[in-house]
């Protein structure tokens, strides 16, 4: 880490988007994290996403749990309420605020201690439920605040940095999450900004339950020979199955693609979600064939990449709720509390 | 057939006088579970009170769906007690399991009524009781083809005959059945022909039973209701908007009625769109963390739970206690420890709730004593959870939660606003007001907090289960560390003085026995006071209805030799916390302890006070002085 403070005043030259914020008004604290950590891309990425798309800072709304990715949220989007909940129970925590205000970009952030070992029950409920977020999983394969053990992400014949091998089958959250029913699911590496960027844009305009596991090598801990979370093994086995463009609204296409090899998906804001490059015949919207897909990358030792997955059409939970389009933080006694007159009416019936 | 016996195998034998009592007696149902007894027997009890006479009803249920032994005990008493008395006046047995040990339960001249569709060996009854046989099986086969209804209709066969034999009016359950039943006329006919089968039968025989009902006029304008029902509805009333989660025994009943309500009153007309949303989490922590999570937000958010959900929410139970999130949480008591007895009533939860949490933590609970308080109580944490900013305690039990009291009818001043405690707005934020979360500005102990989204570039912070100094930016430093913790405590010192004050009955002449109580005892401990007087053993008793205790709590003990502190678990917890709390000397709180999980009785009270008490029966003081 840095212990330089950051400058408050920028440049004037600095390119502004369209709220009047530049890209600096979307970072946060200086990260701790060790120098090259894959968690500050990922932090980075975020940054261009929200400015890219024009989000109001403020109106984010980020929660994390505990762990290396879960400091994270401190060091971007300064001027949004952040929240560092308890370890791996952040879905709970970012449920219960979505429900208390519908009208925030809900962002949680974790890790794959946090999500698939300690938090797996609240990862697996809060898919199921459609809660309309952000999910990202920085995703390392290991624990890094407390030096080096293996998290449940650790691939089968893996070693630590100190040679122990690990003998337990992984966890695939982006399998899992395929099953539970995510309506967005994709999968980046910390060191492909230019492939990360876009497929948070598109989980940012998607609504339900966007999950992103992104690859995230641990520098300190798992970037050695032997692990499959290093730069060097993903470099060499990251197949993007497609490169995804986000554009805010439906727009010519005005770059000639070979026939069949451009999928759009419209989402329920009228984004659309231009996906590249995909590998023969595949269809983004199809669930079962986008957990083909990475079934068979896994068994080849593969990392598959791109947006794997996406339903357009999905509900949120507030939809399955059927609440009221007031934030509930809004709402006061005059709808809320039903009235003495009321209550002497329920009194007689209790008699 | 059988014929039914007036009194016992041996009438002449009977060598205790039958019991005559009007307005003032027990009768405990026993039944299998699964039966749909529940229904007959509240019907029952219902009678009773639309004549006029207080009756409190309790359910005794196994953990089970059907086929295991469960009861149902009346007590019916004109002078209004609806602890439980102890003791069985007339037993109505309809479960051949439990026959001895429940036989064994009757009082000496009591009674006992029965199916006697099957003979029943001799030797299985008792000589001093009154034995009152009928056929109930028989009559039903005789009048009922359909399995399901000659199952049900014994139900109403029985309360009929009971009718007959105490004196209930017909015509009083008939207006039930009608409520019961409005628009549903053929089940109305069935049911009112189902008590008329029961009524005739037992006018004919005459059975005879020295215990009536008649009419009086002492239930008022009291309603009756169920705990659980009444805190939901206090959640409806003050603002909840968020419930979350996890189905668990004695407490799953709050959420279900607080879907029931709000399905009535928390739907927007003109959208049709719900004003509320309930989520069945996947367990206790994340029901928490959801309402830790909405209250953040700045939306009113509850769970309801029990002993076991308390233990698994400890950790954010912390995090609310340390990050400052307001969080209100109902814990209906239950047998404990581990999954203990799950359908039997304890106050086992307080040190656990005090306390919940590792590291120095404290919380504000609240103790209804029963319905009508959970109403206002629950209202009330809402509003201190919002004020204090941090978790309150809502600490019912299975026998105030569980089961139907008669209690002050629900009341709710409309001029009434919540209080959604010390929020900075936009428009603050904006005129420049200094924001530190966690900066004490008023000298109370609270900090001001925002919501998220609430402006672009004031306001916002990072919230956290870490040290942080006053502005919310990660610290470790001991002044930092210290500064807060301090602040909490103050601000713990605060709340003694915003939540429900304890509630004083002195005795007729001064004394220096005092007594201290709670919760569910309420009922029997009343009860007992005054049997205690009538016998010279006078106290001044202090009803507790909050944690932290308020500066009387200590003048109240300080001004006594010895006082009594009455509660329903093993290790007399609320009196640890009193000593731990208030630094006063153990040897003056004397600890009289019911903890087998049914319901204390004022018998116990007074016997166990009986016992305890040092020294020669109280003088008033004022005898001295003359």
């Amino acid at each position: 880490m840095t212990y330089h403070a950051k400058p408050k005043l920028h440049h004037p030259s600095l390119a502004r988007n369209a709220v009047g914020l530049t890209r600096r008004d979307y970072e946060g604290k200086v990260s701790t994290l060790c120098a090259g950590c894959g968690h500050d891309s990922i932090s980075a990425a975020i940054i261009q996403a929200c400015w890219e798309l024009d989000v109001k800072p403020h109106r984010v709304a980020k929660l994390s749990g505990i762990g290396c990715s879960s400091k994270t949220p401190d060091y971007f989007l300064r001027n949004a309420h952040g929240f560092n909940a308890v370890h791996g129970r952040m879905p709970s925590v970012l449920t219960g605020a979505n429900l208390a205000n519908r009208e925030l970009l809900y962002l949680g952030v974790s890790g794959d201690g946090d999500s698939a070992s300690i938090g797996i029950g609240q990862f697996v409920h809060s898919i199921r439920r459609g809660v309309n977020m952000v999910y990202i999983v920085e995703n390392n394969g290991v624990y890094g605040l407390t030096k080096g053990q293996f998290s449940a992400t650790a691939d089968q014949g893996s070693t630590s940095k100190r040679g122990v091998v690990n003998a337990d089958q992984p966890i695939d959250l982006v399998g899992l999450a395929l099953q539970l029913g995510a309506s967005y699911v994709a999968r980046g590496f910390s060191g492909d900004k230019q492939q990360l960027v876009p497929l948070i844009k598109g989980a940012i305009h998607h609504r339900g339950a966007a999950f992103i596991d992104v690859i995230s090598p641990c520098v300190a801990f798992n970037n050695h020979a032997g692990s499959t979370k290093s730069y060097e093994y993903v470099r060499q086995h990251n197949e993007a199955v497609n490169r995804l463009d986000v554009i805010p609204c439906r727009s010519e296409i005005s770059v000639e693609y070979p026939e069949g090899s451009v999928v759009e998906v419209e989402q329920h804001d009228g984004s659309v979600l231009r996906l590249r490059k995909l590998a023969a015949g595949y269809d983004p919207t199809d669930r079962a064939a986008a957990l083909n897909l990475v079934l068979a990358h896994d068994s080849r030792g593969e990392v598959a990449t791109g947006l794997l997955f996406v339903d357009s059409a999905a509900h949120d939970l507030h939809q399955h709720l059927n609440t009221t389009e007031v934030p509930f933080n809004r709402l006061d006694a005059a709808v809320l509390c039903p009235g003495a007159a009321a209550l002497q009416r329920i009194n007689e019936g209790l008699r | 057939m059988n014929s039914p016996r007036d009194f016992g195998p041996e009438p002449s034998a009977r060598p205790v006088a039958p019991l005559a009592a009007v307005n003032d007696f027990v009768v405990k149902f026993a039944n299998v579970n699964g039966s749909g007894s529940a229904s007959a027997n509240e019907l029952f009890a219902k009678s009773i009170l639309r004549m006029g006479v207080p009756v409190s009803p309790r359910n005794i249920f196994p953990s089970n769906i059907q086929g295991l032994p469960t009861w149902y005990e009346v007590r019916v008493s004109e002078q209004g007690w609806l602890g439980r008395r102890g003791g069985v006046d007339l037993l109505v047995q309809m479960n051949p399991q439990t026959w001895e040990q429940d036989l064994a339960e009757i009082e000496p001249g009591g009674y006992l009524f029965y199916d006697s569709s099957r003979p029943i060996p001799l030797s299985s009854f008792r000589d001093d009781i009154g034995i009152i046989g009928m056929p109930i099986t028989e009559i039903c086969n005789r009048t009922y083809s359909d399995s399901r209804q000659r199952q049900l209709f014994k139900n109403i066969i029985y309360v009929g005959a009971l009718a007959a034999m105490l004196g209930i009016e017909p015509a009083v359950i008939e207006k039930l059945f009608g409520e019961q039943y409005r628009g549903k006329e053929k089940l109305l006919d069935a049911n009112v022909k189902a008590l008329h089968l029961g009524y005739d039968w037992a006018k004919n025989q005459g059975a005879p039973c020295g215990l009536r009902v008649q009419r009086a006029d002492r239930v008022g304008d009291r309603i009756f209701l169920e705990g659980n029902a009444a805190a939901a509805l206090g959640c409806v009333y003050g603002g909840a908007t968020v419930c979350a989660w996890y189905p668990i025994t004695p407490s799953s009943s709050v959420a279900e009625a607080f879907q029931k309500y709000c399905q009535k009153y928390r739907v927007d007309p003109d959208s049709k769109k719900n004003r509320y949303a309930i989520v069945q989490a996947e367990d206790e922590i994340a029901s928490i963390g959801m309402v830790v999570g909405a209250g953040w937000n700045g939306a009113r958010a509850f769970t309801a739970t029990s002993g076991p959900g308390v233990s698994l929410m400890t950790e954010f139970i912390g995090l609310a206690y340390f990050a400052e999130i307001p969080v209100t949480i109902i814990d209906v008591q239950r047998g404990g420890p581990s999954t203990g007895m799950p359908t039997r009533t304890q106050q086992a939860d307080v040190l656990a709730c005090a306390y919940a949490s590792h590291g120095d933590t404290k919380h504000v609970l609240l103790f209804p004593e029963d319905p009508a308080e959970c109403f206002e109580f629950a209202a009330t944490a809402l509003d201190l959870a919002d004020r204090l900013q941090t978790p309150v305690f809502l600490m019912t039990d299975l026998d105030i939660g569980m089961n139907q009291r008669l209690c002050a009818p629900l009341a709710w001043d409309d001029s009434r606003r919540y209080d959604r405690g010390k929020v900075m707005t936009a428009l603050e934020l904006e005129a420049g007001t200094d924001f530190r979360r966690y900066h004490d500005v008023d000298g109370d102990g609270i900090p001001y907090r925002t919501y998220p989204g609430t402006h672009p570039k004031r306001g916002g912070f990072f919230t956290r289960g870490t040290t942080r100094d006053s502005g919310a930016n990660y610290s470790e430093k001991g002044p930092d560390y210290i500064y807060n913790v301090q602040r909490l405590l103050k601000k713990f010192d605060t709340a003694r003085g915003l939540v429900p004050q304890p509630l004083l009955r002195e005795s007729a002449e001064k004394t220096r026995t005092g007594v201290l109580y709670y919760g569910s005892t309420s009922p029997a401990m009343v009860e007992a006071i005054e049997e205690l007087e009538a016998s010279g053993t006078l106290l001044d008793a202090m009803r507790l209805r909050a944690f932290p205790f308020p500066e009387s709590v200590r003048q109240f003990v300080l001004s006594h030799d010895q006082v009594f502190v009455v509660e329903q678990n093993r290790d007399a917890q609320l009196r640890s916390l009193l000593v731990n709390e208030l630094s006063l000397d153990p040897a003056r709180l004397i600890p009289i302890l019911h903890y087998d999980g049914t319901p204390i009785t004022a018998r116990f009270i007074v016997d166990a006070i009986g016992e305890q008490r040092r020294g020669p029966n109280v003088v008033p003081l004022k005898e001295h002085a003359a």
